[in-house]
């Protein structure tokens, strides 16, 4: 086989100029097929990063919870005895980690996992006068936790701190209390204890619930309230990669003999949502990809027979059927590559028309989107290739013409 | 085998450059309407030959030109090319043959739309190289320079006349140094005085270049100026001295 790029290039670079309007119009077409596919590509991974960076920005990746509490027969069956029995399950009370201590140091050096911290939790009342609320109390190690949850970064008012007797706490429930900052408020257990707090700081964690519910507390004064002295109820951690957190949940929870939750586990519905959005986009993907393909391979097949006389030409003067099936292949990389560099562009023009004109009730971006480089480069790859598949049966027509019918029309 | 008149001998004693024994040509092969187009051809000519192919409408003057120029398969016979049998070739390599060996000009001046007169006559290197050099270039300018056309070097053929675009595919069957130019009625087309032209022009051309050349022509008046005239008949050749038709005069 005769190989000659420079007369494949030549001859198909010629072609296409001189089917002008036909020309532009299926590169305008490819164009239009490739700005849709990475506007919507760009603009669902921004919304998608959005929504995970919102949801796991109040949560850990992974949660070790204690182990549950279970009312247990106390005697064996024998087999085939059948036992008729009411089982009442208890009220469960605080139920603390044994060797928390040991159980974050083995979670802090398992692979892929960043930071790890460990927190007393439970529900308590807040009261301020006549007022008073349910709030979720959180006794946390300010500094290990930081690295999980940022509280620094929700902060609105005050300092971040939980010094004895100081509180952080949601806006919301500030307001619904009546307090402001350096106010002080009791927070009261089940039972007997109550514990007042003066609050250093209020939190807009992004969420109105958080925001009502929310008391932040140092861990030993969470533990003398939740009567779990030197016990903590869960253990957090991050990891680095937030997809790969079942997985490493999964292998946690058999070494530690633990219950270690996953944030995909807790918010399977959000994690389906997403998973339901990235097939919708991956249709949308194929189908206009289908599509430009189609049009390429449609203007190729016309332009294959309107040059039925040409074909012959060349291949007469010496031309092999495979410098002409070159010669298609070429023009359909061609209008693949330039059709997807001017889509990407107009992608990057659409994209910086949404980030600039379309603004929340704040005056901010409703979300970060960009086209990435990496789908800015992908994308025209994957459209020259999809350009010489498309040019694939035309191509071979071409090649499979006879020449001394050719010449004959 | 017999020396026919069709095979006269060469100015030397060379290879001929083409060799045709028994060819035959069936169209529809295998179907209830297969027709024997050419019935045991023998046909030979010499390098530097410059013969004119002649014969009424339907004699099979284009299925023999086809065949010689390896644009279609005969069916039976032998064809040597420079003394080398062509049939059981592929395609990969008739094409190859034919771009080395073989220059075309048809009626209707079958050049590139889309190409300049000077890439026109540049395509066969082109094809042949995957790039044209200064060296082409200026080969491709003195040619076109040749057929009186180096003005028109830049012009589309659209742009150019019947016997102006005659003229630059002329220089393009030239281009490459072939051999054997074959010529499917060149003149045609075109006003007896461009037909004069062409026809001078492709005379020049042998006698300067040496190049040989297979003309299939209507025209008594062109094929009288012709070395040597073979006249098929019904798929046959007519035996030398016995041209029927306008040639008999």
């Amino acid at each position: 086989m005769r190989v000659s790029p420079g007369f494949a290039v030549t001859v198909a670079l010629r072609f296409l100029r001189e089917g002008r309007m036909q020309t532009l119009l299926i590169v305008v077409g490819v164009a239009a097929g490739v700005a849709v596919v990475s506007y919507i590509s760009a603009l669902i991974q921004g919304l998608q990063g959005n929504t995970i960076r919102r949801t796991l920005g109040t949560q850990a990746h992974l949660v070790v919870q204690p182990p549950e509490q279970r009312s247990l027969p106390s005697l064996p069956l024998a087999d085939g005895a059948i036992a008729l029995r009411e089982l009442q399950a208890r009220a469960q009370r605080p139920r603390t980690i044994d060797n928390w201590r040991a159980v974050e140091q083995a979670l802090a050096a398992a692979p892929g996992v960043r930071a790890v911290t460990a927190l007393a939790s439970g529900s308590m009342l807040a009261v301020r006068g006549e007022a008073s609320r349910s709030v979720t109390l959180a006794g946390i190690d300010l500094d290990s936790y930081e690295r999980i949850v940022s509280l620094r970064a929700t902060l609105v008012q005050g300092v971040a701190r939980v010094a004895p007797g100081e509180a952080l706490v949601g806006t919301t429930l500030a307001s619904d209390l009546g307090i402001a900052l350096g106010d002080r408020f009791v927070v009261r257990s089940g039972g007997e204890a109550a514990e007042t707090f003066r609050i250093a700081g209020l939190l807009d964690l992004g969420n109105r619930e958080l925001n009502r519910r929310s008391v932040f507390v140092g861990r030993g004064a969470a533990q003398s309230l939740l009567a779990i002295p030197g016990g903590v109820t869960q253990v957090w951690a991050t990891v680095d990669d937030p997809f790969a957190a079942q997985g490493i949940a999964e292998r946690a929870s058999r070494r530690l003999g633990l219950q270690v939750e996953s944030w995909m586990e807790t918010n399977a519905q959000l994690l389906s949502a997403l998973n339901a959005q990235g097939v919708s986009t991956s249709l949308i993907r194929s189908f206009t990809a289908l599509v430009v393909m189609l049009g390429i391979a449609s203007v190729l097949v016309v332009s294959v027979v309107h040059k039925r006389k040409e074909i012959g030409i060349l291949r007469a003067m010496g031309a092999t059927r495979a410098q002409m099936t070159q010669v298609f292949l070429v023009q359909g990389a061609l209008v693949g590559l330039v059709g997807s560099l001017l889509g990407v562009a107009l992608a990057a023009l659409l994209l910086w028309g949404f980030s600039t004109f379309v603004r929340g009730s704040d005056g901010l971006p409703l979300f970060v989107v960009t086209l990435g480089w990496d789908l800015a480069l992908k994308v025209p790859l994957v459209a020259t290739f999809a350009g010489i598949v498309a040019a694939v049966a035309p191509a071979r027509s071409a090649a499979r013409l006879d020449p001394a019918q050719a010449i004959r029309l | 085998m017999p020396e026919t008149a069709a095979s006269a001998p060469g100015p030397a004693a060379q290879t001929p450059l083409i060799e045709l024994r028994q060819v035959r040509k069936t169209y529809g092969l295998g179907t209830p309407v297969a027709t024997e187009v050419l019935h045991g051809i023998d046909l030979q000519v010499a390098q530097g030959e410059f013969v004119a192919l002649i014969g009424p409408s339907g004699s099979g003057k284009s299925t023999l030109l086809n065949i010689i120029g390896l644009l279609e398969p005969m069916t039976r016979g032998e064809y040597l090319l420079l003394g080398q049998p062509v049939e059981r070739l592929g395609d990969a390599e008739l094409t190859r043959r034919r771009g080395d060996t073989l220059g075309f000009v048809f009626q209707f001046h079958h050049l590139l739309p889309a190409f300049t007169a000077l890439e026109n006559v540049l395509m066969p290197e082109l094809i042949r190289k995957g790039r044209i050099d200064e060296a082409d270039r200026r080969r491709g300018m003195a040619l076109l320079a040749k057929v009186g056309l180096a003005a028109a070097a830049e012009k589309r053929p659209t742009q150019l006349s019947g016997g102006m675009q005659q003229r630059v595919a002329i220089a393009r069957a030239l281009s490459h140094g072939c051999p054997l130019v074959l010529a499917d009625e060149p003149t045609g087309n075109l006003d007896t005085r461009s037909a004069d032209e062409v026809f001078a022009l492709m005379r020049q051309m042998n006698r300067d270049e040496g190049t040989a050349f297979l003309i299939v022509t209507h025209d008594p008046r062109l094929a009288a100026r012709c070395d040597r005239i073979i006249e098929l008949v019904d798929g046959r050749i007519a035996p030398a001295g016995t041209l029927t038709g306008p040639m008999a005069a």
